[in-house]
């Protein structure tokens, strides 16, 4: 069974051969092994990026495969985030609090601890009180769970009431669109209890890790986020290959012939786009500890909308062209607008990358979907020599007809 | 012979255009019944009917031993309890070979879990091979079947429907676009299915019609204008005046 499945997916193989080689390279490079060739905050940023990268996948798979443009996969991705946010920050702000107290001649008593930790995480909006949203935050695994089953139930009860009443197409995004806004904008309200604005900060201090340096802490969390994509890849790689794949790819092409073949379309839109967000989630979950900081700007349309671009750009409908894509511009991404890019001297203006990187982007996405529908991932079509036919034909069905080369060129 | 699917007294306005006007048909299993009458007279909107495409405004469309009605029902659970249809324009998915547009049309479980975790079924690539033998397909199996002509693209679909093994099968304008020798072809296929099961044919081609030898109904203005034979029906006044114009 796995060696078919390997078998039928080359690219699998290929995918986790080049991604062991790239951990395995920036492992030896990084400063907690010793050469250092590779900064600390560069490893954060790598790290970073194969998170993005398996949120991409997911959404090629949402998208690419199944047909449903969802411009929400960044908002469950933020989801993720706060849900892992919230314990880093209370564990790391109980811990402070107990040696603080310590000082002082009465043990404190549990009131005393939470109001503590309350008045710390929440000063910043003028509060101490626990809302009730954070009534878990205290458990690790009660807040990992929630990093699935959140953007889980949120796509479920989204995703029934949207396919159920067939909302498709350009609707549909418009619709998750929709939702992702106002998910953002009850990050924003500091009454939601998410310390609105401000966010969740100082997620990169890991309890219990004190005593490691941040060079170690995000070696860790590089192999985490490796490992999360390897096994991300597999099973989406699993998801869209065999029947399964057949038929999204079917509802993708064509809804209304599915149905009449006897499949509830529904369900297996609702599945994929639960399934994928559960795994955004996650990404996100990977993603904000090596960030450091989540806040509600993270989860606003735009952030789903570059999600797309990256699709877009690697080439829809393969796991791999989501994977170069998202690395590729998100790695470009900070380059440009790190500073580090050059700026170009034209005379008369200065090119300043940090201000037209947009452009540029904009303008590569426009190209890519004009002239290259396939994305970077047709390269590896154009490298398999998968051409296709010819279908422009002969004259007649019958050898002795005229042959193509003796009619006259119309 | 047991009747499998009732029409009864159904009607449908579009836009205050009545499409079907009291319409009545009986489909019996087995059964091979073709449907003529001139455009625009319903026939393409009864088979929308029958497989939950259009819902009427009356009328009743019950199905099978239990009498179920299917008004109630969506597409995919008409076509799940044993209707298949092919499109007047051939759709297979062309972006898929011919043998996963056959696998996909296969009788099975239909769940997104069952699809997604019982991978292979037995026998599966012997039922495939019978079919893609059937329709004349075997050596195309692994072309993407966007590749194919017009004439096998309607095979193909003829193949997805015999693959899903309903006991009715709607089959509009199985012939268009196909040459003398594919459309004997396909008046085979169509009278071995009907052998075993119902089919009923939507068809303009009177020639086509006669070659199937069966039972003829015609549609006129969203009701029926006549039944019985193809002789029988020719014969009729109204359906000389309706085919030639008054």
């Amino acid at each position: 069974m796995k060696n078919t499945f390997i078998a039928r997916n080359p690219s699998v193989l290929w995918f986790l051969a080049g991604l062991a080689i790239f951990t395995i390279l920036v492992t030896i490079m990084s400063e907690a092994t010793g050469f250092g060739l590779i900064s600390t905050s560069f490893l954060k940023t790598l790290g970073k990026t194969l998170c993005l990268c398996l949120v991409a996948i997911a959404m090629d798979v949402v998208w690419g495969y199944c047909g449903i443009l969802s411009l929400g996969h960044f908002a469950f991705f933020g989801i993720g985030g706060y849900a892992i946010g919230m314990w880093l920050m209370y564990a790391r702000t109980e811990g402070i609090v107990l040696t603080s107290l310590k000082a002082n001649a009465l043990p404190p008593t549990a009131t005393e601890i939470t109001d503590a930790i309350g008045g710390q995480i929440f000063g910043v909006v003028g509060s101490s009180d626990f809302p009730m949203i954070w009534a878990f935050s205290h458990s690790l695994p009660l807040q990992l769970l929630a990093v699935i089953l959140v953007p889980g139930v949120l796509a479920l009860v989204f995703g029934w009431l949207a396919f159920r009443s067939r909302v498709t197409g350009v609707y549909l995004s418009i619709l998750t669109q929709a939702m992702t806004l106002a998910l953002s904008l009850y990050f924003f309200q500091n009454d939601t209890g998410l310390r609105g604005n401000n966010g969740l900060s100082g997620l990169q201090n890991i309890p219990g890790l004190e005593d490691q340096s941040q060079a170690v802490v995000s070696l860790w969390f590089f192999w985490a986020s490796a490992i999360a994509l390897a096994l991300g890849y597999v099973l989406f790689a699993y998801v869209v290959s065999g029947k399964f794949g057949s038929v999204i790819r079917a509802i993708r092409d064509n809804e209304a012939r599915v149905r009449f073949l006897g499949y509830h379309v529904e369900h297996y839109k609702l599945f994929v786009f639960t399934l994928t967000a559960m795994i955004a989630g996650v990404a996100g979950a990977l993603y904000y500890p090596q960030a450091g900081i989540i806040n509600p700007a993270e989860i606003a349309p735009i952030a789903s909308i570059y999600l797309a671009v990256w699709v877009a750009i690697g080439g829809r409908g393969r796991l791999y062209g989501a994977v170069i894509g998202a690395a590729l511009v998100s790695l470009l991404s900070s380059w440009f607008t790190g500073g580090s890019a050059p700026n170009i001297n034209l005379g008369f203006y200065v090119i300043k990358w940090t201000d037209w990187w947009l452009v540029l982007l904009g303008l590569s996405f426009v190209l890519v979907t004009l002239f290259f529908p396939k994305g970077i991932g047709g390269i590896f079509d154009a490298l398999a020599k998968k051409t296709p036919p010819n279908r422009e034909g002969d004259f007649g069905p019958d050898k002795g007809a005229w042959r193509n080369e003796e009619g006259e060129p119309s | 012979m047991s009747t499998l699917l009732e029409v009864s007294g159904v009607s449908v306005t579009f836009d205050g255009f009545r499409a079907i006007n009291n319409l009545s048909i009986q489909i019996a299993e087995p059964e091979l019944r073709a449907v003529i009458g001139p455009n625009g007279a319903g026939k393409t909107t009864f088979m929308d009917i029958v497989t939950g495409k259009t819902k009427p405004d009356e009328g009743r469309v019950v199905f099978g031993d239990r009498g179920d009605s299917l008004l109630g029902m969506s597409e995919s659970q008409i076509a799940q309890a044993g209707i298949g249809r092919k499109f007047q324009k051939p759709t297979v998915f062309e972006a898929q070979t011919v043998r996963e547009n056959i696998a996909m049309a296969l009788k099975n479980k239909r769940g997104p879990f069952d699809v997604l975790l019982r991978r292979k079924t037995e026998n599966r690539e012997d039922r495939i091979r019978a079919i893609s033998d059937e329709i004349g397909l075997t050596d195309a199996l692994d072309q993407q079947s966007g590749s194919l002509s017009h004439g096998q693209k309607q095979w193909l679909e003829i193949g997805m429907l015999l693959a899903q093994d309903p006991r009715l099968l709607l089959v509009d304008e199985p012939a268009a676009g196909m040459t003398p020798a594919e459309r004997e072809h396909t008046t085979d296929l169509l009278v071995r299915a009907a052998k075993t099961r119902a089919v009923v044919v939507v068809e303009h081609d009177m020639e086509f019609v006669r070659r199937l030898n069966c039972k003829v109904t015609v549609l006129h203005e969203g009701s029926v204008l006549a039944e019985g034979s193809l002789d029988h029906v020719t014969k009729n006044k109204d359906v000389v005046d309706v085919y030639l114009g008054r």
